[in-house]
């Protein structure tokens, strides 16, 4: 089988985070009874007009302007005609000819390193209805929410520049933190906020030349545009090797049967007459309002990251973790604030506070332990009150009653035991009752030190100062006549 | 004159989805074929040095503000539904 250099561009659209829609007062909010959210304008009565959402727009500049768009200084909306259940009015208010943004740039990373993806275009439009098909394949109708309809989303293309499935994937991974953190988009997949298409084609490598493009259509989670990607570049290897050539076309995948298949060329007519909007007139930004737009733009996951791991010596894991979302590094560097050990900070969040929160559903935000709590509870490990473990049933308790680490360490009576006398005499005892396991030990066996800590933890109910029990056991094993 | 062919009517019948008889496929190929020459006319102005205009109004920058203001309830919307049933809109089947 000959190997071809696989080439891919993706298109998303993201639902923008507005509390109403683009053209009219009508809530967005998810979960709605069907056609419970809907008005005059949004369902394409006759005689209406579209009012331009301004923190809609807003938000398509501040995207346009993070990817180093270049950004005219007049845009304007434009209708794009076509027809299809799902969209009301026979046409979508969407922008063709002059976009928010153009010839912008997106770095990655993936596989260790950064990847700058071309970004083409970046622009504002709205989305359509929801179709509802019938399960039973032989019903005559399909149903319509027009909730949807005329909800606002960003639209960002880029070039053809991701060299391979993986790549597609830390793109989309990468974008949807992004607009996270930028604040344009909640990107809730299973909500439909987050959605990608997918174009591929195969070259020869060292070919200059694109392949035909094909299309995929159909997808909405990145798990399918993955198993799309890969069942393309399947089909196309096999027809090239085959000495054919791919047509261009577009394609659906079908998750069921893991295979893609072209879409009836009919329903695929292309061809939109835009035209520039009559409704709506064209929006001017001035270099002011640029300006003032770009000073809204937070520090970005991929700087946030590396400024992690150069000024605060975090691993590119560890860092990579706490930026995926922007309130949890918000609350690590609140905490780093408070207690200069920031891997101490990382490993307590990255390992602890993480589960928690998944554990009880919570966002850390609504989390009772407040940076100034963990700090504390850092300290106390620090000072070796308590051990790692039991550090971990103090954030526990923490968490669950809102109290403060001192006291629950306290009340618990779950100080470390750091006493060396208390302690040699408690390791002194295992390994007598252990012969055993302390000549494995002495034969290198260091499993076998796990049968002689055991009985010193559960003897002091786990609050032993682990590292010390291991230094005395070290110690008691070293001395000639360790008692047997 | 513009030449209009038979097949561009289909195509645009197509996509206005529009069903056409012989008859009038006949009738419109002549009448969008003078609606183009009409329009041709335009070509003898020189618009060498006119900004293509995007809006006739003269205005720039109108904004709603991102308040949410009350919607139809769902029986006004569904009222000139030619079908639905309890909760949506019905359509004929869309399948792919």
């Amino acid at each position: 089988m000959t190997d071809y250099e696989v080439v891919i561009g993706l298109e998303l659209h993201a639902q923008l985070a507005t509390r109403t829609k683009l053209f009219c007062g009508c809530s967005t909010a998810f979960g709605a009874p069907p056609n419970s959210q809907t008005c005059p304008v949004c369902l394409g009565m006759p005689g209406v007009l579209p009012m331009l959402n301004r923190a809609a727009f807003d938000h398509v500049v501040r995207t346009a302007l993070a990817l180093h768009c270049r950004i005219d200084p007049e845009t304007a909306m434009d209708r794009k005609n076509y027809y299809y259940p799902d969209l009301p009015k026979n046409y979508q208010i969407s922008q063709n000819a002059r976009p928010i943004g153009v010839d912008g740039w997106f770095d990655m990373e993936s596989g260790g390193s950064i990847k700058r993806v071309r970004i083409l275009n970046v622009h504002l439009e709205e989305d359509a209805g929801k179709l509802i098909h019938p399960e039973d394949t032989g019903a005559a109708t399909s149903r319509v929410d027009l909730n949807r309809a005329g909800t606002p989303l960003v639209e960002i293309v880029t070039g053809p520049d991701l060299r391979s499935v993986e790549e597609a994937k830390a793109y989309m991974e990468s974008m949807r933190q992004f607009l996270v953190a930028l604040g344009v988009s909640d990107c809730k997949m299973q909500e439909g906020s987050l959605r990608f298409e997918a174009s591929i084609s195969l070259r020869p490598f060292g070919q200059e030349k694109l392949g035909p493009r094909v299309e995929i259509k159909n997808v909405n989670s990145v798990r399918f545009v993955l198993g799309a990607l890969e069942c393309e570049i399947r089909r196309q290897t096999e027809l090239l090797n085959r000495g054919e050539s791919v047509p261009q076309q577009t394609v659906l995948y079908d998750v069921r049967h893991d295979e893609t298949r072209p879409m009836r060329s009919k329903e695929h007519a292309e061809d939109y007459r835009y035209f520039p909007e009559p409704d709506l007139v064209p929006l001017h930004l001035s270099p002011e309002r640029l300006e003032a737009i770009r000073a809204t733009i937070p520090e970005l996951p991929l700087a946030r990251k590396q400024r992690f791991m150069q000024c605060l010596g975090l691993s590119s894991y560890d860092a990579g973790i706490l930026v995926e979302d922007p309130a949890i590094a918000g609350y690590f560097e609140a905490c780093a604030a408070l207690h200069a050990d920031a891997k101490a900070v990382s490993n307590l969040i990255t390992n602890e506070v993480l589960r928690e929160l998944k554990e009880r559903r919570l966002t850390i935000d609504a989390f009772p332990v407040r940076p100034e709590g963990l700090a504390d509870l850092l300290r106390r490990m620090d000072a070796g009150e308590v051990s790692k473990t039991v550090a971990r049933d103090v954030l526990t308790e923490m968490v669950a009653t809102g109290r403060g680490a001192g006291p629950i360490i306290e009340a618990k009576g779950l100080r470390q035991i750091g006493d060396e006398a208390v302690l040699r005499a408690l390791v002194l005892q295992a390994m007598q009752q252990n012969p055993k396991a302390v000549s494995e030990v002495r034969a290198g066996k260091s499993k076998a030190r796990g049968a002689l800590v055991g009985p010193v933890m559960r003897a002091t109910q786990g609050k032993a100062d682990p590292g010390l029990i291991n230094r005395l056991i070290q110690e008691l094993l070293n001395r000639p006549s360790s008692g047997e | 004159m513009a030449k209009i062919s038979r097949d561009d009517v289909l195509h645009v019948a197509l996509l206005s989805r529009v069903e056409l008889t012989e008859e009038e496929l006949e009738l419109f190929q002549s009448q969008l074929a003078g609606i183009l020459a009409y329009v041709e006319k335009l070509k003898e102005l020189s618009t060498e040095d006119a900004e293509p205009m995007t809006s006739v109004m003269g205005l720039h920058d109108v904004f709603r503000e991102d308040e949410p203001r009350a919607s139809l309830g769902r029986e006004e919307a569904l009222a000139n539904a030619p079908d639905r049933d309890e909760d949506s809109f019905r359509v004929p089947a869309v399948v792919e």
